[in-house]
């Protein structure tokens, strides 16, 4: 992937979760306080308005403006979160104008671990990190065993959808939906589907 | 959606403007950010105080900014926390040298946010000392190691008082972090609601009741509460939250402090019918009321329903809960 795909990416990325806006809202008035899809919205919107001017950056100075954009515009917890996240994927990406798997890897590992130390979570919360860490397993592990692109690709979509759908056996430890308890269980994590639909986007976009 | 707006997108910016035209002598905004501070702020050699969270808590927070209170308010997005860059901002505007105190309510949003702007502040190199309190007074939820912890609710007008005026008084940023943490632990809630509300954005209520349902100890952005019961009367339902107020903390030949708070839509009769019930039990209890407040201070857009907060008084916290403030939603001369 190079700069300007990173860029087309990040475009897709924010039509996705324009595309998604209602529905991500829906799953968190279920067991949060019903804003994620619109936080999200208003944060990729604003990227999108600045995104032209991004082009001709190398990938890191990409990743850290709408990082910046992020953490400005969306509020709640996924705003620092995601924010972090990308930030962090960032500071890995500096000065690069393409990205291998080697790079991939590093700079997934390095949003998640921004998003644990950010949110103090961890794995089996019923967050996005239910999502995220599954996808980045499944991922290392492909390209340690030189699995073909297609493979590979499978490989990760299925870990993320298996971690979504993990969130429904659950109850949360984390954000607002923790104070519900056990009348959690059942509901799928609104953190971890938007972070399930980038990861998506983001494959999406590496398949064409 | 029926609401009195004008666009879902604007209700937060048309909102505090019309708050600094009703209230010019006491808040200004700060140019470009959904942000009130004093009129006068920075007020020099003094702590300031700064607070804030999701809009749609009306009058909280910028209905605090005053003399006895608040220094700064940071209005976030409807029941969304505020951002950094805002919160940013508020520090810069009150900061009078004398360090700044960030009180905040439990939500991982918003203490994410806050932290972020007090690592922004040292990052820039701003001589700005940075203290921060994390209220958390609901006690519908048992609080638990594997947790978020309790959530921060309407106490938190309390922890705004007192601490407010400790800074008033001259206590230096440490005292005023004592005071504030004093209040918080000592001070406890609990709400119900009667009906959902409906955040602008997403056009529709965050939850729903049948008719014959209310929602118990649910938090101030209408996340769900720990269970739906049948409807009871209002005495019924103000001894069951008290009942959960008084386990939590021992409060036994204690002075109190009341706060009967308004959730938005529920008119001031049945607030002070709960009140009239407040006063029986605690009575009983041979719990003193020291001082009540009844009114909307905490709300939650529209909702029907309401909290109750206690608040446990020894002789300092009744001096700061007696000391003046002036401020657009809490004056007390």
């Amino acid at each position: 992937m190079d700069n300007n795909n990173l860029v087309k990416t990040i475009n897709s990325i924010a039509k996705v979760i324009k595309e998604n806006r209602a529905y991500l809202t829906d799953l968190d008035q279920a067991i949060g306080d019903g804003d994620h899809g619109i936080n999200l919205d208003r944060g990729f919107s604003a990227i999108v308005d600045k995104i032209e001017d991004l082009n001709d950056k190398d990938c890191g100075n990409i990743l850290s403006t709408i990082a910046m954009i992020l953490i400005s515009k969306v509020g709640g917890a996924s705003g620092p979160l995601y924010g972090t996240a990308f930030m962090r994927a960032g500071q890995i990406a500096k000065g690069k104008y393409s990205l291998n798997n080697e790079d991939g890897l590093a700079m997934f590992d390095a949003a998640i671990s921004g998003i644990i130390s950010r949110g103090k979570a961890s794995r089996g919360d019923k967050t996005m990190l239910d999502t995220l860490i599954p996808a980045y397993e499944a991922y290392k592990a492909g390209v340690e065993d030189n699995l073909d692109k297609e493979n590979l690709i499978q490989n990760i979509l299925v870990a993320a959808k298996n971690g979504v759908d993990y969130t429904k056996t659950v109850a949360a430890k984390k954000g607002r939906a923790n104070y519900l308890g056990d009348r959690s269980i059942g509901h799928q994590d609104p953190g971890a589907t938007s972070s399930y639909l980038i990861i998506k986007t983001i494959i999406d976009n590496l398949a064409d | 959606m029926k609401k009195l707006i004008n666009n879902p997108e604007l209700v937060v910016e048309e909102m505090l403007e019309g708050i600094v035209k009703a209230h010019p002598n006491y808040v200004r905004q700060v140019s470009g950010f959904n942000v009130l501070v004093r009129a006068n702020s920075p007020v020099k050699g003094k702590v300031a105080l700064i607070s804030g969270g999701g809009s749609g808590h009306e009058p909280s927070h910028g209905g605090f900014v005053g003399k006895g209170m608040l220094d700064g308010a940071i209005a976030g997005a409807v029941f969304t926390s505020p951002t950094p860059d805002q919160i940013f901002e508020a520090l810069k505007a009150v900061n009078g040298g004398a360090g700044v105190l960030m009180v905040v309510k439990n939500y991982t949003g918003d203490v994410m946010n806050f932290e972020m702007a007090a690592e922004m502040a040292a990052m820039e190199g701003l001589d700005i000392e940075v203290e921060s309190v994390v209220v958390n007074d609901d006690v519908a939820v048992e609080n638990s190691t594997w947790t978020t912890g309790r959530r921060g609710i309407a106490g938190t007008v309390f922890v705004h008082k007192l601490a407010g005026a400790a800074a008033e008084k001259g206590m230096d940023l440490s005292e005023v972090k004592r005071v504030a943490e004093k209040t918080i632990a000592n001070v406890r809630s609990m709400g119900m609601s009667l009906t959902p509300c409906t955040v602008p954005a997403a056009g529709k209520p965050s939850f729903t009741l049948e008719e014959n349902e209310m929602e118990v100890g649910l938090g101030i952005h209408g996340e769900p509460g720990t269970h739906k019961d049948s409807i009871k009367t209002a005495d019924e339902i103000t001894t069951h939250l008290l009942d959960k107020i008084l386990a939590d903390l021992d409060y036994s030949d204690s002075e109190v402090a009341v706060l009967v708070n308004g959730l938005g839509g529920t008119p001031s009769m049945e607030l002070y019918i709960i009140n009239k019930k407040v006063n029986e039990i605690l009575s009983q209890r041979g719990i003193k009321i020291y001082k009540t407040l009844v009114g909307n201070y905490m709300t939650s857009l529209e909702m029907a329903g309401a909290s109750i907060t206690l608040l446990k008084l020894d002789d300092e916290l009744k001096d700061l809960l007696d000391a003046e403030a002036d401020t657009p939603a809490f004056t007390q001369v």
